[in-house]
């Protein structure tokens, strides 16, 4: 019976420390929501010993993944991480809090041309954390003459060689920006046109993919790739003959950013956390995690010349001077839906 | 000869079909580089970086714990309610078996939705406790389902007898019942622990801030590219249930091995 014992005994540990989980101890805590494998977790520690608040931490996949959370209630986080169009949404819901600049000194080291956008004007709910671009990628063993543009994305000559990504913004924005419409445009007209493209593109194509584009490219089996420039910085790194270029006709231009859901029950801490991750050594150190691009030029110094000098992760002003930023998408979403539906049906 | 050959390509693929992926996975724990695509040398840093993974140890912990608690939780609640069931009789019998069944054959998602409006009904915070709620919720029906057919096995004038004998009814259940159906109590645990383990859509919907199980961390790594530290870690846990496997087996236990079928 000694089994049985056992299991007994088990029972009451694990029940133990369910209770001890459950009824927090006095410490103040916050509750962050961040994506999945987007910080590096040192940093974490760094702050629970720096200023004695404890951190919950907690991933997610998509935008709307998060919202949901947010709006399905039961739960409380204090620092979330939506992107630009995502912001714009909750705030429009009344979903954030303003942020008390106060709080937040090292707001002041970020630099002017990333903040003040159109997602939120004055910057009174966000603060962005990481920042980057949508552009090609292509072999240059196996493509001769150097890509420019999207078009070059409806050369022939490319057929069966050229990966689209599986995401119906994304490509529909591609197809926008080769006919020269804006990517939040909400002219139907000028959707079909952009879905007529991708009809005509679709014989080209080799394959519809998300994330595992970077690998089919690493490995050469496709030549040309639509990515986002972070994760061009790290495909170059595993394989040097390849090349990222900023589309000539314009791109998007993303933000993910820290903001304060209503709901949260520690603001103080979570300023202070939004503080802390903005300070030079600290966003430094998550930027080298992540790969992805810093919009504080001292945490950028602080990095290796190879990265602090690549026109893929910190392009020129010029070169992102006709970016788009995402708008909120929520009133045309059904035209979207509709348009991909056609488009991945099409034979 | 040639039926023979024929046979054991046959065996071959079907064997290279199921473990295949396996197989790639636990070679690219070992691969020098994030991408899955490319082989870029032998490396080990992925396991000394899963062991310094605060994020990833907590939602094995996590997983763990729920996995172990539900499990336990439910089987012990699976069998009085299985044997109260088999004691029923008629139409009543009936009935309640096919709300039993119910549970099992609806949609995860449904499962998850409804457990979640209930939580917010009654204002309970989403977090573990939730979370192992709703997992001791759907593994249940599987554990009363391992094991009726076991108690209709059972020779049922062997608990009259024991009381014949004297023995009072809480004797002869935990010396004459309990021994005869451990074997689908065993199977009744060991699927509620893999349910539990394998689930994500129940979890997803019914936890709250800071609690992950592995299954939420993972799909959360979509954006970016699952990190191979998972390889790691995946690797490491078929590992421990290969030797579980081979222990089992080893140890020859009759009823353990017609209840882990």
């Amino acid at each position: 019976m000694t089994k049985k014992g056992l299991a007994l005994l088990l029972v009451f540990v694990l029940l133990g420390t369910l209770a001890l989980t459950g009824c927090g101890d006095d410490t103040p805590s916050i509750n962050v929501y961040n994506w999945g494998d987007y910080i590096d977790m040192d940093v974490i520690r760094q702050f629970e010993k720096e200023y004695g608040i404890k951190v919950r931490y907690d991933t997610f996949a998509t935008n709307e993944d998060l919202y949901v959370k947010l709006k399905q209630g039961g739960s409380s986080y204090d620092v979330i991480f939506p992107s630009d169009y995502m912001i714009e949404r909750m705030t429009r819901e009344d979903l954030l809090v303003k942020l008390d600049k106060g709080n937040i000194p090292n707001m002041s080291k970020i630099d002017e041309k990333f903040l003040n956008r159109d997602y939120d004007p004055g910057n009174e709910y966000s603060v962005p954390y990481m920042w980057g671009t949508v552009g090609i990628i292509y072999n240059k063993t196996m493509i001769d003459k150097p890509l420019t543009s999207w078009a070059d994305l409806w050369n022939e000559e490319y057929k069966g060689q050229i990966i689209m990504l599986n995401s119906q913004r994304d490509s529909l924005a591609v197809a926008l920006k080769k006919l020269g419409f804006s990517m939040n445009t909400r002219n139907i007209d000028e959707l079909e046109a952009a879905k007529e493209e991708l009809v005509r593109q679709k014989p080209l194509v080799d394959a519809y993919l998300g994330d595992d584009i970077k690998g089919v490219i690493v490995a050469g089996d496709a030549a040309i790739g639509v990515v986002w420039s972070g994760d061009a910085v790290a495909m170059i790194r595993d394989n040097p003959d390849l090349e990222y270029v900023i589309p000539s006709e314009g791109t998007n231009l993303w933000f993910d950013a820290m903001v304060i859901p209503k709901n949260a029950k520690n603001k103080e801490g979570a300023e202070k956390f939004i503080d802390f991750m903005t300070r030079p050594d600290i966003s430094a150190k998550n930027t080298e995690y992540i790969g992805y691009s810093t919009p504080i030029p001292e945490a950028k110094e602080l990095l290796t010349d190879e990265i602090k000098n690549s026109l893929v992760a910190y392009p020129t002003d010029e070169m992102i001077e006709n970016t788009e930023i995402f708008k909120d998408p929520t009133d045309i979403i059904g035209e979207y839906d509709r348009i991909w539906t056609e488009l991945t049906s099409e034979q | 000869m040639v039926e023979k050959s024929i046979k054991r390509i046959y065996t071959f693929l079907i064997f290279m079909f199921l473990y295949a992926p396996i197989i790639v996975l636990i070679i690219f724990s070992f691969n020098n580089s994030k991408s899955r695509g490319v082989w870029n040398g032998f490396t080990l840093k992925w396991y000394i970086e899963l062991f310094k993974d605060r994020e990833i140890l907590k939602a094995l912990y996590n997983t763990l714990l729920i996995a172990i608690s539900s499990s336990i939780i439910s089987t012990i609640l699976g069998t009085f309610a299985a044997i109260g069931i088999y004691n029923m009789n008629g139409i009543f019998k009936k009935i309640i078996l096919n709300l039993n069944y119910l549970p099992v054959l609806n949609p995860d998602i449904l499962t998850a939705v409804s457990l979640m409006a209930l939580f917010r009904f009654s204002k309970l915070e989403f977090g573990l406790f939730t979370m192992l709620l709703s997992h001791i919720t759907f593994c249940v029906p599987y554990v009363i389902l391992s094991i009726l057919p076991k108690l209709k096995q059972m020779n049922i004038y062997l608990y009259e007898a024991a009381m014949d004998l004297g023995a009072t009814p809480f004797y002869a259940l935990r010396k004459v019942i309990i021994p005869q159906i451990m074997p689908g109590i065993i199977t009744g645990g060991l699927m509620a622990f893999t349910l539990s383990i394998d689930d994500f859509v129940i979890s997803f919907f019914n936890t709250g801030h800071g609690v992950s199980n592995l299954s939420i961390a993972i799909y959360s790594m979509a954006r970016r590219g699952i990190n191979p530290v998972i390889n790691a870690l995946s690797t490491l846990m078929f590992i421990s249930m290969l030797i579980l496997l081979f222990t089992i087996n080893k140890r020859n236990d009759k009823d353990l091995i017609e209840g882990g079928r």
